[in-house]
């Protein structure tokens, strides 16, 4: 009963529909200011879904029609999985083992790789042009992103989300030692969530709408919100590894401070967004292996130095 | 064909393209292999539409070529017109076209810097340069009653003068669109991701551009030192001191520079014709049927170079009239600088060329005869109900395409 409560109510689905909708919200909202434009309406982002939800699902004759169909289903549930296992009012995650963290990297890779699939199996061009480079950019991406949030479990010799968030209560002035760790993070974020400078796969003025070029209705409304949960997620996870204060004061501070966290986060994502224009997928990849990784390297090394020299 | 390059159509409707008109690439992995531009999905008529109206007619017909452009073809037109019935119009007139002409210019430039940036991706300079284009978008409303078929011309001067007070609030919007111009330059020469997707993309050298016949800021921004305003003056531009902007980078990036350059020359343009704007009449007396004869005339379109010619036969209605709008000289470039280029690269190469489909495409007007029920025709039906029009009309070509058939 308790577990179904947790995947369905709070902090499952049902949470994760509501705050994904807020973030998404927030997000365009800053990005319209940002740009000089009035936004959308709260309630925007739910009439939104509403909207696709309602209409007519139109599945391409070429398509493998069952693939087609649980692709966005799996990224759903790889999204609502994955936060049962991160910290975030309190240093205690719903679930905790040792080697959780790579769990939640690996299912916050899920996603991208049903960006992946569905398109390739909508069997339409432009999707599959999207597919590839979902598929592409995943590689770039994801080693600096693993290697940067690697770097904060090694100062805290843990790989287990909880542990972490109790090493740095328990040290708390640590995580300052991780800021470059998190700047490559939140870059790389933009990435994972094909936002721009890095909306490449799904490029509109290019390639149409890439990946989702062929859906609509509930299946696309389903994509939408996994990519509206996935942004609370992710940034959740950056929130719990890079920014773990205000973790013991109780639930409601916690709650808030939690808040304020995935809010922050998401307001420097809109930002990035505004100020740049999209790269091409060569100059992504490129970027990514030049500067983020040797960065991403080097804060894994400084980390090892600090536990040798200073934490001991 | 391989198997490893497959063939993507862009348009004739795709997000890249603002206007239908039908491209396919041939793609190698993301890498251009080959590009092939169709025109005249759009196709229009409009120059046969031309000479079953009169001259005062057509005026506001080649108005409507382009949405853009529409001061540009209506001077065009009317200066070929006037040429013909041998009218030298009132100073006053001249300048008043200049102006509409270069608040015209800032507000394609504007537009197409707003396109170029969302081509790439950069929705913040788009929503920047389009909140701008409304200042000089209103000062336009403001003076000719429209925002975008100014109505302004006619044969022998102009339709609508300009008084004190607008050219009051002229000045002021062009203080306030140099300052943001400025603001933009400053933008595209320091924002890295900006000239990272704009240099080196879409090369045009200063030899294929005068092979391919490149006008315009196309043209400029390969090296090619060519601006009708200078070069073959109309209107007042033979008494306003203005530079040819013109850059070496030959690539989309140059284009850009170009343009933006361009905006400070019209602001230095208008400010001077607002100053010098002599007072006079604004029409002379045209006749209402043109003397036979025949006149080409062209204009400097924000695009480029454009040209109209137009043949009279003495009655109120041309007999024939020719448009050659700027994108069609541009469109055959487009191939060239895409040779070994990105498929990411594709709508931004597209969009440097400012293309106007419409107006290379041009116009045929579907009349409703009152009644709601429109007829729908399949191709055959549309085919024999051809053959039948005509044949009616005593011509029968069935024979004809008997003999064509047993050659083929």
């Amino acid at each position: 009963m308790r577990a179904l409560f947790n995947i369905f109510i709070f902090p499952g689905f049902l949470f994760l529909f509501i705050f994904g909708l807020s973030a998404q919200f927030f997000d365009r909202r800053i990005y319209a200011r940002l740009q000089n434009r009035q936004g959308p309406p709260w309630f925007q982002p739910l009439a939104d879904f509403i909207k696709l939800v309602s209409k007519e699902e139109i599945i391409p004759e070429e398509a493998n029609p069952n693939m087609f169909k649980a692709m966005p289903v799996i990224a759903i549930t790889a999204v609502v999985t994955t936060i049962t296992y991160i910290p975030m009012w309190s240093p205690k995650a719903l679930f905790s083992f040792n080697g959780d963290l790579i769990v939640v990297l690996y299912l916050l890779t899920i996603p991208t790789l049903t960006f992946f699939l569905g398109g390739w199996y909508s069997t339409s061009l432009y999707s599959k042009i999207g597919a590839v480079r979902a598929l592409t950019q995943l590689f770039a991406y994801e080693v600096p992103l693993l290697m940067s949030i690697l770097a904060p479990a090694l100062l805290a010799n843990t790989w287990s989300l909880t542990e972490m968030a109790a090493f740095y209560q328990a040290h708390p002035g640590y995580w300052l030692f991780n800021i470059l760790g998190f700047a490559i993070a939140l870059v790389t974020l933009l990435g994972k969530l094909e936002k721009v400078p890095f909306d490449i796969p799904e490029a509109e003025t290019e390639i149409v709408a890439g990946t989702f070029t062929e859906y609509s209705g509930r299946l696309m409304a389903l994509f939408k919100l996994s990519i509206d949960m996935e942004t609370v997620v992710a940034a959740s996870l950056l929130a719990a590894v890079y920014l773990p204060f205000w973790l013991c004061c109780g639930p409601v501070v916690g709650f808030i401070g939690y808040m304020l966290k995935v809010l922050f986060i998401i307001a420097t994502l809109s930002l990035l967004r505004t100020v740049f224009a999209r790269l091409r997928i060569d100059q992504m990849v490129s970027f990514c292996w030049k500067y983020l990784a040797p960065l991403a390297f080097m804060q894994i090394l400084f980390n090892l130095a600090v536990k040798g020299f200073i934490i001991r | 064909m391989n198997k490893h390059k497959v063939v993507i159509p862009i348009g004739p409707q795709h997000p890249a393209l603002k206007e239908p008109e039908s491209f396919s690439v041939t793609l190698s992995g993301e890498k251009i292999m080959a590009f092939s531009a169709r025109l005249g999905y759009n196709h229009r008529g409009i120059e046969k539409a031309c000479e079953e109206r009169t001259y005062l007619q057509d005026i506001y017909l080649t108005e409507r070529i382009c949405g853009i452009c529409s001061h540009t073809h209506s001077t065009a037109f009317v200066q070929a017109v006037e040429e013909i019935a041998g009218i030298v119009i009132p100073q006053r007139a001249s300048y008043i076209r200049t102006i509409i002409g270069e608040l015209e210019r800032i507000h394609s430039h504007l537009l197409w810097l707003g396109v170029a940036a969302h081509e790439v991706g950069f929705d913040t300079l788009l929503m920047y340069t389009w909140r701008d284009r409304e200042i000089v978008m209103d000062i336009l409303a403001q003076v000719t009653g429209n925002r975008v078929n100014y109505g302004c011309n006619t044969i022998g001067g102009v339709r609508r003068d300009i008084d004190p007070s607008q050219i009051k609030d002229m000045l002021k919007a062009i203080d306030a669109l140099e300052d943001r111009t400025k603001y933009y330059i400053d933008i595209a020469t320091k924002e890295t991701t900006l000239i990272e997707r704009l240099s080196g993309v879409g090369k045009l050298s200063k030899k294929d551009a005068v092979t391919l016949g490149a006008v315009g800021p196309t043209g400029r921004a390969s090296a090619v030192d060519r601006d009708v305003r200078r070069d073959d003056p109309y209107a007042a531009y033979d008494k306003l001191k203005f530079k040819v902007v013109t850059d070496d980078h030959c690539d989309v990036y140059g284009r850009a520079l170009v343009r933006v350059g361009e905006l400070m020359e019209s602001y230095k343009i208008l400010r001077q014709a607002l100053k010098d704007m002599p007072e006079g009449p604004l029409t002379v007396k045209a006749p209402r049927k043109i003397p036979a004869g025949e006149a080409t005339s062209r204009y400097e379109a924000p695009r480029g170079e454009c040209f109209h010619y137009v043949k009279s036969n003495g009655t109120d209605k041309p007999e024939r009239v020719k448009v050659r709008a700027p994108t069609l000289a541009n469109v055959q470039t487009v191939a060239k600088m895409l040779e070994d280029g990105q498929l990411a690269d594709l709508p931004i190469v597209i969009a440097a060329i400012d293309p106007c489909f419409s107006c290379t495409d041009r116009i045929t007007l579907i009349k409703r005869d009152g009644s709601r029920s429109a007829k729908r025709m399949t191709w055959d039906e549309l085919h024999t109900y051809s053959i039948d029009w005509y044949r009616k009309k005593g011509l029968n070509f069935a024979g004809l395409n008997e003999k064509l058939k047993k050659r083929i």
